[in-house]
C-alpha cells in the first residue's frame, strides 16, 4: 500500500493505505482521532468535517490521495484545551443534545466565522445549513455562532 | 402529584464502605429504587456490593464523584439525575463530578433505559439517597464534636454545629462508613433548593467540544476488526446464493462469514469493510410477494372501514350519537414509515471467548440484549458483560439489539474481537422503523355540541398502547369510542420517539380546528369547554389534568399573544398530553414570496418541577423542531420491500434554515417533575398544519406536507422553515 504523508493539527504523520481511503477513516481508524465523525460517508451530513488550507471540507469524502501539501485541522486541533472561541461558546450556550453532529458543527462554524466575524442571522443560516443535527438544537447553534463571532470581534 | 414512593427501607437498599485509597463508597440500586413497584431482585440480608449499580464517592479531600449507570442518549439524564442526589448531599455542584458507570460488570444487570421517565420515577429515590449520605456525615460530625446530631448544619460539603466549628465532608468519611445507615431522613423543602432548578451544562460537554472518545464508534480495542454487513435489500427476502471472489481479493480483507441470510465482511479497517461489501455478489429470494406502500394504504384505508377491530375504550353509545346527529365531521389522517436516523450509525462490539462475551457500544436496553445475546450463544447470563457508551442520538431504535446480536455472533464465529459497524444506507434500509398508521376520525354534532367522538386507528404490526386511548378528548364527550387494527408486515417496526402519539397528536389536533370552525366557536374556547368537563372525574384510566392542561392552554394564548397577531402571521393551535406531561404549542406562519414560512412556535409546558432548565430548554426545542421536521419532510416509502432512500441526499431532514425559533415557557409550580425527552414533539405537526390552513387555505392532512403541497400545486413549491 501507498505511504502518504499528511500535515495535521501542524505536525507530520505518515500512513500506509489505500489511495482511494477518505481522510475520515484514515484520522479515526489509523490515527486514532476520533473527534471527526461519520454520518452518512457521502458528504450530506456534516458530522466528519474538518479544515483543510483554513476551509471546512467533509472528510468522508475526501481521498486521501488528494492531500498531499495540504494543510488539515481537525476538532482534536482546533485548541490544545478547548479554549477556541467557537468550542467556548458551545459550552456557554449549552448546544450539545446527544453531541455527536457537534464536532462537524463546531468546525463548520469556525471556518465560517475566520472568513466572516460579524456575519447576518441569514449569513449564520446558510453557512451552518450543510451540518444536519437530528436532536434538532438549531436554536442554540446559531445563538452559539452569534456568541463566538462576539468572542472573536 | 404524582411522587414515586421507594418501597423498601433504605437499610437494605443503601450501603456503604470505605475505600482502601481513602473516602466512602455510597451504593445504591438505582434501578430498583426508581421503580417504585418493583420486586427485591435478592434477600435484602444477603444483599452484597454486586447488586447496586449506582454510587456515590466522597473522598477524603472532600471530592464528590456520582457514578451514573444510566444510558445518556441525548435526553440530559446523566446530568440531571445526579444533580438530584447533589441537591439533598449538600454539596456544590461545580465539585462534583459525574462517571458513566463503569465498574464491576457483574453490575450492569440492572439497569434502565427509562423513555421520558428516568427523572419521573428518580425524583424520590435519588434525593434521598442523597439525603441519607448527608445524614451519615453529620452524625459522624455530631459523634466526634459530642453534640446532637440535630443542632448541625451543612453547607456545601461542609458541617457547622452550634459554636460555629465546622468539619468538611472528607473529613468524616472514614467515620460515617462505618455507621448505621438512618432511616427517617428529611427531604428539603422545594423553596430551599439550591442545585435543583439552576441551569446546569452538559456534564460531558469538554469532551463533546474537544472530540474526545466518548461514542460506541469511538471504541477500540487491541486485535478488533471490522465487520460490514450485507442484508437482504428487500424485506421479505432470503439469502439464495453468493459469489465471494472478488470481496475476499480486496484490501485488508480478513474473513467473510455467512450468517443469519446475512453476509459479514471482516477487515482490519471500517473503510476496508465498507469496499469489500460492495464486491459481494448475493442472490435473493422471496417466497411471497414483497409489500409496497401502495398495498399497505389500500390494506389500511380498508382496515379504517371494515368491522375487525380491537375496542380499546368505548363511553356510552357512539352510534346512537351518529344516528341521531345534525352533521358529522369525518377526516382520515395519514403518516408513513419513518425510519429514526441517529447521527451515530448503529455499531456495537463483541468479543466472544469461552470464558465470557464482552460487550460495548451504544444502547438502550442493556440488560435485555446482554440477556438475548446470551440465550441466542447458549451461554450462562453472568457470561455476559456488557458496557455502555453515550449514544449519538436514540429517538427508540438503540431499544433494539439487533446490531449487537449481530456482533456478538459474529465474534462468536470468528472468534475475534469484532465491531460491527453500519454504514449510513444499511442504518437507514435495515431499521425499525415508525410504523406507517391512518386515523378516521369522526364527531357528531347535535344543537352546536359534540355528542360524539370515534377514532379508528389502522397501523403496521401494532396498535396504540397502554393508556393512550385515554388521553384527552377521552372523558369530555359522552359517547366516546376508540378502535385499532393492524396488518401485520415483514417490515420491521418499533417505537419511535413519542411512539403513536407523534402521530395520533396531529390527527386529533388538526381535526379540533375543523370541529371548531363547524361550531363556529373559537378552536381554544372550544378546549376549555371540553377540559371543564373532565374536571372531577373519577376514572382512574384518565390520568391527563384538565386544569394542568388548561394551565398551558391559557399560557400559551397570552405567550404567543393568541388572537392578538399581525393579518400576515396566521397561527396554528395544538395541545396535548402525554408522557405525563402537558404542552401546548402555536405555531407562526408567514407568506414569503408566496410561499408559507414557520417562523416560530410558542411551546409552554407542564412537567412539574425543572430540574435543569438549561437542558430541558433544549429538550423542548429539540422536539419541536424534530416534530416539525418530520411532519414537513419525512417520507418513507416502500416498493416491492425495498426503501425510498438509503441516505441523506434522498431523505430530507429539517435543517438550520427551516428550523423556527422555538421560544419555550415552563408552568411553575412544586409539583413532582415528570418527563420532557418525548412530550413536546407530538403538538408541533398540528399547530404547523393549523397555521398552514390560516396562511394558504390548504388542509394538510397527510405527512409529509411537502409531498401534499406539491401534489396540491402541481409544482415543486414548498414549505420553508
Amino acid at each position: 500500500m501507498p505511504t502518504y504523508s499528511l500535515n495535521l493539527n501542524g505536525k507530520t504523520q505518515t500512513v500506509d493505505v489505500s489511495e482511494d481511503t477518505p481522510l475520515l477513516w484514515v484520522l479515526r481508524d489509523q490515527l486514532d482521532l476520533v473527534g471527526t465523525k461519520f454520518g452518512c460517508g457521502i458528504g450530506q451530513c456534516g458530522a466528519c468535517t474538518v479544515h483543510i488550507d483554513g476551509n471546512a471540507a467533509r472528510s468522508c469524502s475526501m481521498p486521501i490521495s488528494q492531500l498531499a501539501g495540504k494543510a488539515i485541522t481537525t476538532i482534536e486541533g482546533l485548541s490544545h484545551d478547548g479554549s477556541h472561541p467557537v468550542q467556548q461558546a458551545w459550552k456557554e450556550v449549552d448546544v450539545p443534545q446527544c453531541g455527536y453532529c457537534q464536532a462537524g458543527q463546531i468546525m463548520t462554524a469556525s471556518a465560517f466565522l475566520a472568513k466572516n466575524a460579524s456575519p447576518s442571522s441569514e449569513e449564520i443560516k446558510n453557512a451552518m445549513h450543510g451540518n444536519i443535527c437530528r436532536c434538532s438544537a438549531y436554536n442554540r447553534i446559531h445563538k452559539a455562532v452569534e456568541v463566538a463571532a462576539d468572542k472573536l470581534v | 402529584m404524582s411522587t414515586s414512593k421507594i418501597a423498601f427501607s433504605r437499610r437494605g437498599f443503601i450501603r456503604t464502605s470505605t475505600l482502601a485509597s481513602g473516602g466512602i463508597l455510597i451504593g445504591f440500586n438505582l434501578f430498583n429504587s426508581c421503580k417504585p413497584n418493583a420486586k427485591p431482585p435478592v434477600d435484602l440480608a444477603q444483599l452484597d456490593y454486586k447488586d447496586f449499580n449506582a454510587f456515590i464517592k466522597i473522598a477524603e479531600n472532600g471530592a464528590v464523584t456520582i457514578f451514573s449507570p444510566n444510558p445518556e442518549i441525548g435526553q440530559g439524564v446523566k446530568t440531571a439525575m445526579p444533580m438530584l442526589i447533589a441537591e439533598e448531599l449538600d454539596v456544590a455542584w461545580n465539585n462534583v463530578y459525574v462517571v458513566q458507570g463503569d465498574l464491576d460488570t457483574v453490575n450492569y444487570q440492572r439497569q434502565v433505559a427509562g423513555g421520558s421517565q428516568s427523572i419521573r420515577f428518580g425524583w424520590e429515590p435519588l434525593r434521598q439517597t442523597g439525603a441519607t449520605a448527608r445524614q451519615m456525615l453529620v452524625n459522624a460530625a455530631a459523634a466526634r464534636w459530642g453534640v446532637d446530631a440535630s443542632e448541625c448544619t451543612t453547607h456545601e460539603g461542609v458541617i457547622t454545629n452550634a459554636k460555629g466549628e465546622t468539619l468538611g465532608y472528607g473529613e468524616v468519611v472514614a467515620d460515617a462508613a462505618v455507621l448505621e445507615v438512618p432511616e427517617n431522613v428529611s427531604l428539603k423543602d422545594s423553596k430551599d433548593f439550591k442545585i435543583i432548578g439552576t441551569d446546569a451544562t452538559n456534564v460531558d460537554m469538554d469532551k463533546i467540544i474537544t472530540g474526545k472518545p466518548l461514542f460506541g464508534l469511538d471504541y477500540k480495542t487491541e486485535g478488533m476488526v471490522y465487520a460490514s454487513v450485507l442484508r437482504p435489500p428487500a424485506f421479505g427476502q432470503t439469502l439464495e446464493s453468493y459469489d465471494d471472489t472478488a470481496a475476499r481479493a480486496s484490501e485488508n480483507v480478513i474473513d467473510i462469514i455467512k450468517f443469519d441470510n446475512k453476509i459479514a465482511v471482516l477487515a482490519k479497517d471500517t473503510w476496508s469493510a465498507m469496499k469489500a461489501k460492495k464486491a459481494l455478489v448475493a442472490q435473493w429470494k422471496a417466497d411471497e410477494e414483497l409489500e409496497s406502500t401502495e398495498d399497505h394504504d389500500k390494506i389500511l384505508l380498508a382496515l379504517l372501514e371494515g368491522n375487525d377491530v380491537d375496542v380499546l375504550r368505548a363511553d356510552g353509545d357512539v352510534k346512537k350519537a351518529f344516528a341521531q346527529a345534525d352533521k358529522i365531521l369525518e377526516r382520515t389522517y395519514e403518516a408513513p414509515f419513518l425510519p429514526h436516523n441517529c447521527m451515530e450509525p448503529m455499531n456495537f462490539f463483541a468479543h466472544v471467548t469461552p470464558e465470557k462475551i464482552f460487550l460495548v457500544g451504544p444502547i438502550q436496553t442493556p440488560q435485555g440484549t446482554a440477556a438475548g445475546i446470551a440465550a441466542s450463544l447458549g451461554r450462562k447470563p453472568e457470561e455476559v458483560h456488557l458496557k455502555m457508551t453515550r449514544m449519538g442520538g436514540g429517538f427508540g431504535r438503540r431499544l433494539y439489539g439487533d446490531f449487537a446480536v449481530e456482533a456478538a455472533t459474529i465474534s462468536n464465529i470468528s472468534k475475534k474481537p469484532v465491531k460491527v459497524v453500519f454504514s449510513r444506507e444499511d442504518d437507514m434500509t435495515d431499521g425499525i422503523y415508525r410504523p406507517a398508521s391512518k386515523y378516521k376520525i369522526r364527531a357528531s354534532i347535535k344543537d352546536g355540541q359534540i355528542t360524539g367522538y370515534h377514532l379508528t386507528e389502522a397501523a403496521i404490526n401494532g396498535n396504540m398502547y397502554g393508556l393512550i386511548p385515554n388521553f384527552f378528548p377521552a372523558g369530555a364527550i359522552e359517547n366516546y369510542q376508540v378502535d385499532a387494527a393492524n396488518y401485520q408486515s415483514k417490515i420491521t417496526t418499533g417505537a419511535w420517539r413519542a411512539p403513536y402519539t407523534n402521530f395520533l397528536a396531529f390527527a386529533e389536533q388538526s381535526f379540533f380546528d375543523e370541529l371548531a370552525d363547524e361550531l363556529q366557536i373559537d378552536r381554544v374556547q372550544m378546549r376549555l369547554d371540553l377540559l371543564q368537563k373532565v374536571k372531577g372525574t373519577t376514572d382512574d384510566r384518565i390520568q391527563y389534568s384538565p386544569e394542568r392542561l388548561e394551565g398551558v392552554i391559557k399560557m400559551a394564548v397570552e405567550k404567543s399573544g393568541w388572537g392578538n397577531k399581525p393579518d400576515h402571521i396566521y397561527q396554528g393551535f395544538s395541545a396535548y398530553y402525554c408522557h405525563n406531561s402537558h404542552v401546548a404549542e402555536v405555531a407562526d406562519v408567514v407568506m414569503e414570496n408566496g410561499e408559507p414560512v414557520v417562523k416560530k412556535v410558542t411551546c409552554v409546558i407542564d412537567c412539574g418541577i425543572v430540574v435543569n432548565p438549561l437542558g430541558a430548554r433544549n429538550q423542548a426545542e429539540g422536539g419541536v423542531v424534530d416534530g416539525i421536521g418530520h411532519a414537513m419532510y419525512g417520507d418513507f416509502t416502500f416498493k416491492n420491500g425495498v426503501p425510498s432512500s438509503k441516505n441523506f441526499d434522498t431523505y430530507r431532514l429539517i435543517r438550520m434554515k427551516e428550523a423556527p425559533l422555538v421560544e419555550t415557557h415552563f408552568i411553575q409550580n412544586n409539583l413532582a417533575p415528570t418527563g420532557l425527552g418525548e412530550p413536546t414533539l407530538p403538538p408541533a405537526g398540528a399547530a404547523v398544519a393549523n397555521a398552514l390552513k390560516a396562511a394558504t387555505g390548504n388542509r394538510f392532512l397527510k405527512q409529509p406536507f411537502t409531498k401534499q403541497y406539491e401534489l396540491m400545486n402541481n409544482t415543486k413549491k414548498e414549505i420553508l422553515g
